[in-house]
């Protein structure tokens, strides 16, 4: 039924050089779109603990997770939340990437590290309960599924309340 | 259940760029146009349109569906727009189902489109902000990030291998190489795969389908007017749906269970017990290699851990007992995010009414499925049909 | 359990601040790339015709909205006049600072056409512009034209 002439008449193709060569016309624009997010009761004390240097999260009694980063319900069991309980800023790596590519789809330059980010099961949190960071001080390919790793904060003085407070976590033994 | 039943009874699909002229609503007139003209149909026989167009981040407009909506036929009529990432394509025909099932519209045009090209530096940019923005976005994840992580922890938890997962592209950009809008048709091996360039271990450049500009449309229609317009429908017998939580680092990315929980819906709904022996042939989501095979399993079209077997044996193949991704899937069609999904739709249509041409699997199939996933590793949209 | 962050001070309010990084290229399509082109070359608005409708749509486009036929390359090159069919009077810019003069948007129906352009109106003192107003377009000098709605300067009345 499809009609492959058809189909080959639906669309032109063009290249990036023929609108920079203003082969074809175009319209260039920048949207001004910055945000200021909210954080809310539990992310805002999750940020404010990282400033601390401590790793807060939340459990729920029902699922006996601890959820991190905490929130005020547990969206498995569809109910609010229980106490506030601190988890170690040590784990296990579940899974990790060695990326050679930037957020914006161009390559890492030679010379540069490769970007490991890798999903962190931390210690007290439950099982598979992970979060997103980054390895260092190891050679990206080294790096294995089920290593321990330990957290590396920034100094006292230059944490803001951010992620990032956390510099990366490094691999230890054991 | 009380409902109508609803056939697919056109179709429609433009070719797939990586950058193509033509605007958001070109592309959609395209596919739309095309759809009508297969069935005999024109606008006035339409009674609504539902749209699906992936994030508005990509075509740079805002409210996107709206905007392209008069491309998409929806002059004046009803209409609504559905979105959930890649998982769009296969969410639309669900979404128009409901509006012809329900008994209150006879005909429903269903497009969805997707032009990725005017994004910079790169449409991949834009998935910089489906991540957490205050936990994870400081952090310049990259949707290639994700996809790895979670092939990294499918191939540690079975114990695949890359070579094994390649075979996935072998099989689909060569399918593709018979599909009119196919984007990167080719011949390669699974030593291209591995050669290619590395993006971010385990992802080399061939495990990824390509950023593309496109549209697709079908026309759905309930069973007293389908009967009238062809004498082929497709019925669409099974739907499913599920999307799982946000926080995807809080799960064992190994297995999809939004697939498996969408699958069961579909397949109670169509009355499959057995899908490895009713499916005769299917359409998973195939945006990486792995995801084929991840997808499989999540279909419960093999069973946990043995979908690279299935692969490697060749059921998969056009002429195996399960063909996959005849169509070429994304890997070898092209991905334009929401209109890949019902790409797949419309490659089923095709297998069961026997007009796929040179990509038709042998063996009249009469039972077919699509399936798509998107977002952050969420949601599962799978479609069940019958000829 | 009700609405749960309350505060007794603005600045006790947590924030991060980001970004949405990213930069558009808009092609015009099929269409739109003749209509540029005919502003470009030919001073003169590009619209299509549909024979079952029988109207003249500007901007051009490949299809008719309403029926749904193709219409592409039924061009119809029109003079670049037309009637003001609605208008507004701006004192603010975008960033909510006072503009140094006012400035007066119009929707000008192209004659001959259904559709018509959005764009400034200027030479007129913005009491003195009513509904129906006829106007033309004053272009940029041609080396300055690079393929946009802005190679239209502005319009002012006949």
């Amino acid at each position: 039924m499809l009609d492959h002439e058809k189909v080959l008449k639906t669309a032109t193709k063009i290249r990036l050089e023929d609108i920079e060569a203003k082969r074809v016309l175009s319209y260039k624009y920048k949207p001004n779109l910055r945000y200021a997010w909210d954080n809310g009761v539990a992310l805002g004390r999750y940020l404010t603990e990282l400033k601390n240097g401590r790793i807060i999260g939340k459990r729920c009694n029902s699922c006996k997770r601890v959820l991190v980063p905490p929130r005020l319900f547990c969206e498995l069991c569809w109910r609010p939340t229980d106490e506030w309980e601190y988890v170690k800023d040590t784990g296990t790596i579940l899974t990790f990437v060695v990326s050679h590519v930037n957020w914006d789809a161009s390559r890492v330059k030679p010379g540069q590290r490769y970007h490991t980010p890798a999903v962190i099961e931390l210690d007290g949190a439950g099982k598979d309960q992970g979060i997103l960071h980054l390895i260092d001080e190891i050679e990206p390919y080294d790096i294995k599924i089920g290593m321990r790793v330990q957290a590396v904060w920034r100094p006292p003085e230059e944490r803001i309340g951010a992620i990032t407070d956390i510099k990366y976590f490094r691999v230890i033994g054991g | 259940m009380g409902l109508r039943r609803v056939a697919i009874v056109g179709a429609g699909i433009t070719k797939f760029y990586r950058y193509a002229q033509e605007t958001p609503k070109e592309l959609a007139y395209e596919a739309s146009k095309m759809a009508l003209d297969s069935c005999g149909m024109t606008l006035k026989d339409i009674d609504c349109v539902v749209l699906g167009t992936a994030p508005d981040a990509f075509d740079g407009v805002h409210m996107n569906g709206e905007y392209l909506i008069d491309g998409a036929g929806g002059y004046k009529k009803p209409y609504m727009r559905h979105y959930v990432g890649g998982g769009t394509g296969v969410l639309s025909p669900i979404h128009g189902w409901f509006h012809v099932a329900s008994g209150m519209f006879d005909t429903c045009l269903v497009v969805a489109e997707e032009k990725m090209s005017s994004a910079f530096p790169h449409p991949a940019g834009a998935f910089l902000t489906i991540f957490d923005h205050t936990t994870e976005q400081p952090l310049f994840p990259t949707l290639i990030w994700i996809f790895a992580i979670e092939m990294h922890r499918f191939m540690h938890r079975n114990g695949y291998t890359k070579e094994q997962i390649a075979h996935v592209a072998v099989k689909n950009k060569a399918n593709a190489l018979d599909h009119p809008s196919a984007q990167l048709g080719a011949k390669i091996t699974v030593q291209d795969v591995l050669n290619s360039e590395m993006m971010a271990y385990p992802v080399n450049r061939l495990d990824i389908s390509p950023t593309s500009d496109g549209a697709a449309a079908i026309v759905l229609a309930a069973e007293h007017v389908a009967r009238r317009v062809t004498e082929k429908p497709v019925w669409i017998d099974g739907i499913g749906y599920c999307l799982d939580t946000a926080y995807w680092c809080n799960r064992d990315l190994y297995y999809p269970d939004y697939v498996e929980v969408a699958a069961r819906q579909a397949y109670q709904m169509a009355g499959i017990k057995e899908p490895s022996k009713e499916i005769h042939v299917a359409e998973p989501y195939d945006p990486f290699t792995y995801k084929e095979l991840h997808h499989m399993e999540g279909l419960m079209l093999c069973r946990r851990g043995e979908s690279v077997k299935m692969l490697l044996d060749g059921v998969t193949q056009r002429n195996g007992n399960l063909p996959c991704c005849p169509s070429g899937g994304a890997l070898g069609v092209g991905n334009p995010i929401a209109a890949t999904g019902l790409m797949k739709i419309i490659e089923i249509f095709l297998q069961l009414r026997g007009e796929a041409g040179k990509r038709q699997v042998p063996g009249k199939p009469t039972c077919g499925l699509a399936q798509a996933w998107g977002d952050l590793m969420q949601v599962g949209t799978v479609v069940v049909m019958r000829v | 359990m009700a609405l749960v962050e309350r505060l007794q001070e603005t600045t006790q309010v947590g924030y991060w601040c980001g970004e949405i990084p990213l930069e558009y290229i808009y092609t015009y399509g099929r269409a739109g790339e003749a209509f540029y082109r005919t502003l470009i070359e030919k001073e003169k608005i590009l619209g299509a015709y549909c024979p079952q409708c029988d109207a003249v749509f500007v901007p051009a486009s490949i299809f008719c909205e309403r029926c749904f036929e193709r219409i592409e390359g039924n061009y119809r090159e029109l003079d670049p006049v037309g009637t003001v069919e609605t208008f507004t009077v701006l004192y603010k810019n975008l960033d909510g600072t006072l503009k140094e003069r006012p400035e007066v948007i119009a929707m000008v129906r192209i004659k001959g056409a259904v559709g018509g352009l959005l764009h400034y109106l200027r030479e007129v003192d913005p009491k003195d512009v009513n509904i129906g107003m006829e106007v033309k377009a004053v272009f940029k000098p041609k080396d300055q034209r690079e393929g946009g709605l802005k190679d239209i300067s502005h319009f002012k009345p006949l």
